[in-house]
């Protein structure tokens, strides 16, 4: 098997047996056994019920925890395999340093992705059991946008990972990304904009620049079209996009910033002492 | 041939190796050893390629950093410290049987022969091994493979003294044919296996030495001790060595490694007050071990 795929599968097996995966995968899974059980498909909000009532609770709360959960497990469990001397062993064995770290990030991408994934899928298995009509193009495009989701983060943890040398520094810094992109949400942008400080086309480009920010909008976008919720920034983005260019943006974009981190965190793990 | 030209390493601001020049001929047995902080450990992961550093590191010409499949494929690494892996031992057995392009059953096989039973631990995560286990499958998959480098770090610091002398035998099976560098704290600790010791203070090589060559360090020897009177001290400490109490704590007998007899003697020497008498014998460790 090709050393790539064998470091994949060698995280994928290390990840299955850690602590971490195991609580995330109780999270997303409680999530979509909680709506259920709250009998969310039953309710109605903007015209919306049955599953894609469930599903676009299910991606706000995803957007909420996903991306911290994969930040701090991320960091932590490489910086951590780093510091117990897991990198020392392992890389004093012939395998190439883009195979090592191409197939963590594939391995990892897996761990992360899987989870989430399964969750949704068991709702609309549970759906089409209960004959609940599925809304497939909506349970199609939040899939590719938690894949995008997860992939950008995880670029992310990678990069972040590799910069630091210590678990606690890189907790820390992926914990501060983090809450920058908290920080840059569309409300505080409102509020910066109501102070007058910055013209609105800058403050809408820096929620455009923001995964967070992105994702939000896109999945919002799924239900409200026209994204009145957003206020006037939606004149901006629908402007510059239109509403089936900005979904396209939405997964393309975080998949670009996901990628460039992954490469600049190669990169720098290439350069820089392993262990 | 090895070479070290000029190797340095900064941590921040704090010098880990300083100039460091050294030659290794293909077959030499390097014992490498220095106080914690002499920067043994320093020099092995730059040699593995795992540091960056000044100066330059090469194996056979090549540079284990840019050419690592190359090189790596030819060198077994046994860490002092075993990694905290959580996957089974089946997994890592076969992950790194695969990446040295070898048969996972030659680890199999070494693994018995160190007498660890593989079979009924594969599905077992490695982490919740036992020190000795642990050690055990480590040198199975660094000499369950064609290496002409061996790289090992304490490495015989946890097995019981049966499994050090069948290790000792296994290294004795590769003697002329396979370089190797041993780290170590303690020169009493490696000293029969080495035909060179090389040491190393403050990132330094302050000693580079030939010493007497052990041509047979796969000999074992049957040791009979006399004690003045007996003594909990050094029962724990016999018992540690799978010596058997002949006589009410006083007369111990058991057997030692031929590459073990320094460290023996070292250790009999903390209870020089308590010695009435000792033998030594050299025996047939293939009848003995039976």
């Amino acid at each position: 098997m090709n050393p790539l795929l064998l470091t994949a599968r060698l995280d994928i097996v290390e990840s299955l047996r850690a602590r971490w995966f195991l609580i995330y995968s109780l999270v997303f899974g409680g999530i979509v056994a909680l709506l259920f059980a709250f009998g969310l498909t039953e309710s109605r909000v903007l015209g919306f019920i049955g599953l894609s009532r469930l599903l676009v609770t299910y991606i706000q709360l995803t957007m909420a925890i996903l991306p911290v959960f994969v930040l701090i497990t991320t960091v932590r469990s490489v910086a951590g395999d780093r510091e117990a001397g897991v990198f020392e062993y392992l890389l004093s064995l012939p395998v190439s340093l883009s195979a090592w770290f191409w197939g963590k990030i594939l391995g990892r991408y897996v761990t992360i992705f899987l989870p989430v994934f399964v969750a949704m899928l068991a709702a609309v298995l549970w759906s089409m059991f209960r004959s609940i009509e599925v809304p497939w193009a909506m349970f199609f495009y939040y899939t590719g946008l938690l894949a995008a989701m997860a992939w950008c983060f995880l670029g992310i943890g990678m990069l972040i990972s590799t910069l630091a040398r210590g678990t606690d520094v890189a907790q820390g810094a992926a914990f501060m990304v983090w809450l920058t992109m908290l920080l840059f949400l569309d409300l505080i942008l409102l509020g910066v904009m109501i102070q007058g400080r910055v013209t609105p086309e800058v403050a809408v480009g820096i929620a455009l620049l923001n995964p967070l920010q992105v994702f939000r909008t896109a999945a919002l976008a799924m239900f409200d079209p026209q994204l009145i919720v957003l206020g006037p920034s939606a004149y901006v983005i629908l402007d510059l996009f239109g509403s089936g260019g900005y979904r396209v943006y939405a997964l393309l974009y975080p998949l670009a910033v996901g990628t460039l981190a992954a490469v600049a965190g190669y990169l720098s793990f290439r350069r820089s002492d392993l262990p | 041939m090895i070479r070290f030209t000029d190797v340095g390493k900064d941590f921040r601001k704090h010098r880990v190796l300083d100039a460091v020049n050294l030659e290794i001929v293909p077959g030499e047995r390097i014992a490498l050893i220095g106080s914690n902080g002499a920067g043994k450990t320093t020099l092995i992961r730059c040699l593995l390629g795992e540091y960056t550093h000044q100066g330059a590191v090469t194996i056979g010409g090549l540079a284990p950093r840019s050419a690592r499949t190359q090189v790596l494929g030819k060198v077994g690494f046994v860490p002092q410290l075993p990694p905290p892996l959580k996957m089974p031992v089946g997994q890592l057995l076969a992950f790194a049987a695969a990446v040295c392009g070898t048969d996972a059953e030659r680890m199999h096989a070494l693994s018995r022969r160190l007498g660890l039973d593989v079979g009924s631990i594969l599905a077992r995560p490695f982490n919740r091994l036992s020190g000795g286990m642990k050690q055990k499958l480590l040198i199975a998959i660094a000499l369950g493979r064609d290496t002409e480098l061996l790289v090992m770090d304490e490495p015989a610091a946890n097995l019981d003294p049966e499994a050090r002398h069948i290790f000792f035998n296994l290294l004795a099976e590769r003697l002329g044919s396979t370089t190797m560098i041993i780290s170590s704290h303690r020169l009493d600790e490696v000293a029969p296996l080495v035909n060179r010791v090389v040491e190393m203070d403050t990132g330094r090589i302050v000693l580079d030495d030939r010493v007497a060559e052990e041509s047979r360090f796969s000999t074992l020897f049957e040791v009979h001790l006399t004690l003045a009177r007996a003594d909990a001290a050094i029962a724990r400490t016999l018992g540690s060595w799978q010596f058997a109490d002949r006589r009410a704590g006083v007369e111990w007998h058991g057997t030692v490694s031929g590459a073990d007899r320094l460290r023996f003697l070292g250790m009999v020497a903390r209870y020089v007050g308590l010695l009435s008498r000792i033998e030594m014998h050299e025996v047939d460790a293939a009848v003995v071990l039976q």
